[in-house]
């Protein structure tokens, strides 16, 4: 790799450069090893602790009365969680889709959509804590105890899902090649028609991948359920109608309130292998689809 | 099924002409409507999050600026929050930056080829295991092992000058700024890995080459040539990184212990901006609630300026390069 440099020739100093060459490249080889290090023990504590409270009862009985108390089940949390991130999905990802497709398809270099793309950057930046204060602000507080429901958790994770799906769906677009659009022109097609029936078509495993990510994103959020779904021991399927609860929260609630109780402290592991199994899930199928996705468009 | 064009002039030739253009115009003017929800969104929650913390400002007033966080009192001056929230977020960075731009490098330009995409999956789970589990296992299983090692290193400190200050009294639990520093600092280093990796992943490489033709060290070569042409890059990703880690609420409120006062023993318990809201917003009312509701406004206020910067640097990073 490296040849002696001709103006270098001195032995002392050339061992001195690929000394320090040989330093600096141990230093990244360490780096990537230290960021492996926090990764793994936390993946392993996790299945390990929440293994070891893992049984059928888990996944589907009622939570406790006390959270003090061994027994009970994370069944409400797990029902929680799939149908608040769900009603949170159906919001964003097609709000999200419609604004990549203006912003790549319409505006451009616009600069209506100059401004869009950077203000969604900007709401990427949003803390999630904000976006909670935010629906309790205009949702919950107008409606007092009412307000609290799995619908105010959905919106608030759709706001944080929103700038996600957009930002990726314009990514993903922009790759889809001019020429098929330019085909579907000639044949006589209206831009809406094109869009609809090449360009989508085309770029939707990598929109759904995109979408995907969003969903990971957000289903481990905790800080914008705080204030916005109150809190149930029994399973709500309901959304729209009385509180619900989701397994970040109940981690949330095991760690913080009654971290000091034994079966809390299970209870909080047995979730977070629950949620973590989740999150992963969804991060393994995103990345299928797009590994499927750039063999096809590699193949093309 | 990408391609399926033959079935399209079937399609096209359904439906009289007029309706095709109002659809047509239909489309464009929702995918605009979806656009600007982003920025009804944004204003939405200025308005509505400031006018709920309304009381807070007109009753501190400036005294919204002062270290004096007391519900008990009916004080709410959120100077130590603040101080809390860049002091976590400057240890995260310090600690995280020389990590992630290690590993950026070690991916682009020290890893074989064909491992280079499952090493970028790999660091990217990091950001895949949710904040609430970086908490609990930060305070269940992080803090022992941690609270013993600050008790060491405060005694051996103990004759230093100012080191005796910073790591002055550590706290039994190991609750403190410290342990909220170290574990935001693993959250935050896929984002500042990703967007650095990117940025390096643009030098040219012709330059690249050039450096290495001319008999220059791998090092030789990242320090002439990947470095300067980097550095708006590595500045924009730092900062979004402090954003994050700025707005990062439950890992810390689980682990920072509750002191809403300025203190330079970084071993010792605080508070941040946004933990303080997941701690105390349960029981609050009143002027209370507003504070915490304030104390969002002013998190969304840095947040903001942060990311508006760090988009500035990128946008001027990209026309560089562009033009280059």
């Amino acid at each position: 790799m490296t040849a002696p440099a001709v103006s270098l020739t001195q032995s002392t100093r050339k061992g001195r450069r690929e000394l320090k060459n040989a330093i600096a490249t141990t230093l990244f080889v360490a780096s990537f090893v230290i960021a492996l290090i926090p990764l793994t023990l936390i993946v392993v504590y996790v299945i390990r602790a929440g293994a070891s409270v893992f049984s059928w009862a888990f996944l589907t009985d009622d939570l406790p009365f006390s959270n003090r108390r061994e027994g009970g089940g994370m069944y409400p949390a797990i029902v929680g969680t799939l149908v608040i991130t769900g009603t949170a999905t159906a919001m964003a990802v097609p709000l999200g889709i419609l604004g990549g497709i203006y912003l790549n398809e319409y505006g451009k270099k616009g600069i209506i959509a100059q401004v869009l793309r950077f203000l969604a950057d900007v709401m990427t930046g949003v803390p999630s804590i904000v976006m909670g204060l935010f629906i309790y602000t205009i949702w919950v507080l107008p409606r007092k105890q009412a307000g609290l429901s799995g619908f105010a958790g959905a919106l608030a994770l759709g706001c944080l899902m929103l700038p996600i799906v957009i930002r990726t769906t314009e990514e993903i677009l922009k790759v889809v090649p001019d020429e098929l659009r330019e085909g579907s022109y000639a044949l006589g097609s209206r831009k809406a028609q094109a869009i609809r029936t090449v360009v989508m078509p085309h770029a939707a495993p990598g929109v759904i991948s995109g979408a995907l990510l969003g969903v990971a994103r957000v289903a481990g959020e905790t800080a914008p359920l705080l204030f916005t779904i109150g809190i149930v021991t029994s399973p709500n399927f309901n959304v729209f109608d009385g509180p619900n609860t989701a397994l970040p929260q109940q981690i949330y609630i095991n760690a913080a309130t009654f971290g000091g109780f034994p079966a809390a402290q299970d209870r909080a592991w047995g979730a977070a292998l629950a949620l973590i199994g989740i999150v992963f899930l969804f991060t393994l199928v995103a990345r299928i689809v797009t590994a499927i996705y750039t063999r096809r468009s590699a193949a093309v | 099924m990408a391609t399926d064009a033959p079935a399209l002039p079937n399609k096209l030739s359904k439906g009289p002409r007029q309706l095709g253009i109002v659809t047509d115009w239909g489309f464009r003017i929702l995918a605009l409507a979806a656009g600007l929800m982003v920025f009804v969104i944004l204003a939405l929650i200025a308005i509505y999050t400031t006018r709920e913390a309304l009381p807070w400002f007109r009753e501190e007033g400036l005294g919204i600026f002062t270290d004096n966080w007391d519900p008990a009192h009916n004080d709410f001056g959120a100077l130590g929050l603040i101080y809390g929230t860049m002091l976590v977020a400057g240890l995260a960075v310090l600690f995280s930056l020389p990590i992630s731009i290690g590993i950026a490098l070690f991916i682009t330009d020290v890893a074989p080829q064909r491992f280079r995409r499952p090493f970028v999956y790999t660091v990217d789970l990091l950001a895949a295991i949710p904040s609430v589990v970086y908490g609990l296992w930060a305070l269940l299983v992080l803090a022992e092992p941690l609270a013993s090692l600050y008790e060491s290193l405060s005694d051996a400190t103990a004759s230093i000058p100012i080191l005796n200050t910073v790591f002055a009294n550590p706290s039994a639990s190991g609750k403190s700024f410290m342990t909220a520093g170290i574990i935001v600092a693993i959250m935050i280093t896929p984002i500042i890995t990703s967007i650095t990796r990117e940025v390096f992943a643009t030098v040219p490489a012709s330059q690249k080459e050039a450096a290495l033709a001319l008999g220059a060290t791998r090092w030789e070569m990242i320090r002439g040539a990947v470095f300067p042409h980097s550095r708006s890059g590595m500045v924009a990703g730092t900062m979004i990184g402090l954003g994050r880690a700025m707005g990062e609420t439950i890992a810390i409120a689980l682990v920072i212990g509750a002191s809403q006062r300025v203190s330079a023993n970084i071993l010792g318990p605080g508070d941040t901006l946004a933990s303080v809201i997941a701690n105390q917003f349960g029981e609050a009312s009143g002027t209370h609630r507003a504070a915490l509701i304030g104390c969002g406004v002013v998190l969304f206020a840095i947040t903001i300026v942060i990311s508006m910067g760090a988009r500035a640097l990128v946008t001027r990073a990209d026309r560089r390069s562009a033009g280059a």
